[in-house]
């Protein structure tokens, strides 16, 4: 037969093939540490710090950049995935161990062993709120402390909406404190610098290493009575990374406080700087070690994102047109069977992308493999009812005369009804894959690489450019993935654009 | 040939067939009439095992028709549609030859039997290479009945097969269709509710209302002695030409 079910098997080579090429093994090279970081700046520079630090030791380190929070990170280093990462030791006790955040060091570390990770280092700065002034300010009415506050009252506070309204933000803090201040408003982060900066008010609450500290002259008032939980830095690792990388990371130990990491954070996030550059420049300034920083090559970077993008996206796509292709025809031939078989995929299309993502990390680890596997699930259902509803809605005449001629049911699937639902099923295959394309640019907040990459990187760093640069090339292998579909439905269906009555 | 004993079907639509029994004798052509509804389109589906009865027998030769033997036993059928059914991604030649090619006939013995239909059907060899789109409804069922006929079953079976065709290319299909019936000397049922087409293709016909048989016998029997009133009426519900033109007459005359 010249239109069997080959052309679909083709059509579906065709987009797994340059897939496949792209998936060089996936396995690490156990002798490389895998350094990890969360997708914001401080994060970053951190990862890119014991990153190159390991490296001028000599040992092969690779930095999986902007994973996509707290759980994608710890449940990566549970699995081996990576091997060490900064964590908050506030964020430690109060998201990951579910503890109360005064918990105190020893039985911090105690706990943490429990669960087969350590504390190499505590890199000497606590990322936590605090309330700040303008310098000139500070020292003029000679405020140091937030207890000084109290014989200010005529001080204006501006603070984010967040801090107003959590009960460990302001109402907390007040009553600590015993402030006499009016009630404050709540306005936006980013307006409360400007408004600090314009003298309409005096006293705002920011992160203590945020880079404006550094850039608006700011002064931290100290927690003389350690209202806020602390939020330590420290460099967790898991047992059984190499010894000699343990003991090369513990030379980050109190190497930065808060004005360092706020002037590192600056460099990146306002003077526009690129994070490993910075990174070494420290590394060199204070320890002494040389770095060589990799120079960026932005060719490279976009061919290496476009591999792993099509890599995410054929592989799943090919898989779910293997699967779902077959189910559809169960559900086709046994209605029964296909209710639930709908119903199954329907589920989890429901399920939010980034929740999925999460789900699998147990299983899957974090990096491709889990975003492959929740790229194929969200293919299923569309490509599954298709064929079902194409093999359903053929003409009764034809599948009548199929019928009478005496076709076993198999050989009548593959003669007739699967070449005359193809239409339909190529339909299915083009949502799938248009969906796909776009759902994968969120693969990158599990380390899957692909266009999300410098997606995240530019939502990080507010840069536009770096937004469209993986924006657009996912755009445009969506919009080639419709165009390619469309043509093969049109070619497909040929027989009938003639139509000779 | 073909026998039905006893047959009940009842179909979820409400429409019933009750206890339903007739015989085809072999080489002979018999015709299924009635009006739309009377069930002439249901036994030929249960003749072609598109539908299994609720209790009853169907059985070809001497076989009766099961949901195991169905696939061989419709080996020894040719079944044609109104539309013809034909497969529209493949060729009229694909179409005609695809069982045979699915039993795995060698091209020697697939060319010689469509070299014969060919000259049978009056097909010419260029619409064989053609898709069922691009060829004219009267080409279409000539492709069909040749697709029907390719395995030399039988028994055929047409279910209203000159239905959808304009007059003059029906006119033309009945002459030869009767002539090819005579030739081939198979059994065949064909559906109708033209009572003149029933007529002239067949000499055994069968007339049919509400799932029953009201009579059966020649045209010629019908009409002189027809079983009820409700014979008689279809048989009269036909419109002689004549009539309509001097009908015509007395509506021009009194506008």
């Amino acid at each position: 037969m010249r239109r069997t079910p080959a052309f679909l098997a083709c059509a579906a080579l065709g987009l797994l093939l340059p897939g496949l090429a792209a998936g060089q093994a996936d396995e690490r090279d156990s002798s490389r540490v895998v350094i990890g970081s969360k997708a914001f700046t401080e994060s970053v520079i951190l990862g890119e710090m014991m990153t190159g630090l390991l490296e001028s030791e000599g040992i092969s380190a690779a930095h999986w950049r902007e994973l996509g929070g707290t759980r994608v990170l710890w449940n990566g280093l549970q699995a081996g995935d990576i091997d060490a990462y900064v964590e908050y030791t506030g964020t430690i006790l109060l998201e990951i161990l579910r503890e109360d955040p005064t918990t105190d060091d020893s039985r911090l570390e105690a706990l943490l062993a429990e669960q087969g990770v350590g504390i190499a280092a505590r890199l000497g700065f606590n990322n936590t709120y605090v309330l700040g002034m303008r310098e000139t300010d500070a020292q003029a009415r000679g405020i140091r402390r937030i207890s000084d506050l109290r014989a200010h009252p005529e001080l204006k506070f501006g603070l984010s909406n967040e801090f107003v309204a959590r009960a460990d933000g302001w109402p907390g803090l007040r009553a600590a404190y015993g402030l006499p201040q009016p009630e404050p408003r709540g306005l936006q982060h980013d307006l409360a610098y400007r408004g600090l900066a314009s003298r309409d008010i005096d006293v705002i609450d920011l992160y203590s290493t945020d880079p404006e500290i550094e850039y608006y002259n700011l002064r931290r008032l100290e927690d003389d009575l350690e209202y806020f939980p602390r939020y330590d830095a420290v460099i967790l690792y898991r047992h059984g990374l190499r010894s000699d990388a343990v003991e090369a990371l513990r030379r980050l130990d109190g190497v930065l406080d808060e004005d360092s990491m706020a002037a590192l954070n600056a460099a990146v996030k306002i003077e526009g700087r690129p994070a490993p550059a910075v990174a070494a420049a420290f590394l060199s300034g204070r320890l002494g070690t040389d770095v060589t920083v990799r120079a960026e090559d932005r060719l490279r970077r976009f061919v290496d994102r476009s591999l792993e993008h099509l890599r995410l996206v054929g592989i799943s796509l090919g898989a779910a047109i293997l699967i779902a292709i077959p189910l559809g025809i169960l559900a086709y031939l046994w209605p029964r069977l296909g209710e639930l078989v709908l119903a199954g995929t329907s589920i989890v299309q429901t399920i939010p992308a980034l929740a999925l993502l999460v789900l699998l990390i147990p299983w899957f680890g974090i990096g491709a493999k889990p975003a492959i596997v929740a790229l194929f699930l969200f293919s299923l259902l569309p490509i599954v009812r298709n064929t079902q509803a194409g093999l359903r809605n053929l003409p009764p005449d034809v599948r009548e005369s199929a019928v009478a001629l005496g076709l076993p049911t198999f050989a009548r699937l593959r003669l007739v009804e699967l070449p005359l639902a193809g239409h339909s099923i190529l339909a299915g295959i083009k949502t799938a894959a248009v969906i796909n394309v776009g759902t994968a640019t969120l693969g990158a907040l599990i380390g899957a690489g692909g266009y999300g990459e410098p997606i995240l990187t530019g939502i990080r760093l507010d840069d536009m450019g770096l937004i469209l640069e993986g924006a657009v090339p996912a755009a445009i292998l969506a919009l080639l993935a419709q165009g390619a579909f469309e043509l093969a439905e049109r070619r497909w269906g040929s027989w009938e654009a003639r139509n000779g009555d | 040939m073909l026998t039905l004993e006893e047959v009940t079907l009842r179909l979820p639509e409400g429409f019933t067939l009750e206890r339903l029994s007739f015989a085809l004798e072999p080489g002979r052509t018999t015709a299924l009439v009635g009006p739309s509804g009377c069930g002439k389109s249901t036994v030929l589906r249960l003749a072609a095992a598109l539908l299994l009865p609720q209790s009853g027998r169907v059985s070809i030769g001497s076989q009766a028709l099961t949901p195991r033997n169905a696939n061989t036993l419709r080996h020894h059928l040719g079944y044609v549609l109104q539309e013809g059914g034909l497969f529209p991604h493949m060729t009229a030649g694909e179409n005609v030859t695809l069982m045979a090619r699915h039993l795995r006939w060698d091209a020697s013995r697939v060319h010689a039997r469509l070299k014969e239909l060919l000259a049978l059907i009056h097909l010419k060899p260029d619409h064989l290479a053609r898709r069922p789109a691009s060829l004219s409804g009267g080409e279409r069922q000539r492709v069909s009945l040749a697709r029907a006929l390719m395995l030399d079953p039988a028994l055929l079976l047409l279910d209203e097969p000159l239905g959808a065709l304009d007059p003059i290319v029906r006119h033309e299909l009945q002459r030869e269709l009767r002539q090819l019936f005579r030739a081939l000397r198979k059994s065949v049922l064909f559906v109708t509710h033209d009572i003149a087409e029933a007529g002239y293709l067949a000499d055994d016909l069968i007339l049919m209302r509400d799932g029953r048989i009201v009579q059966r016998g020649t045209l010629k029997q019908l009409v002189e002695a027809p079983a009820d009133a409700f014979v008689s009426d279809f048989v009269a519900a036909q419109r002689q030409l004549a009539d309509v033109l001097s009908e015509d007459d007395v509506v021009a005359e009194s506008a």
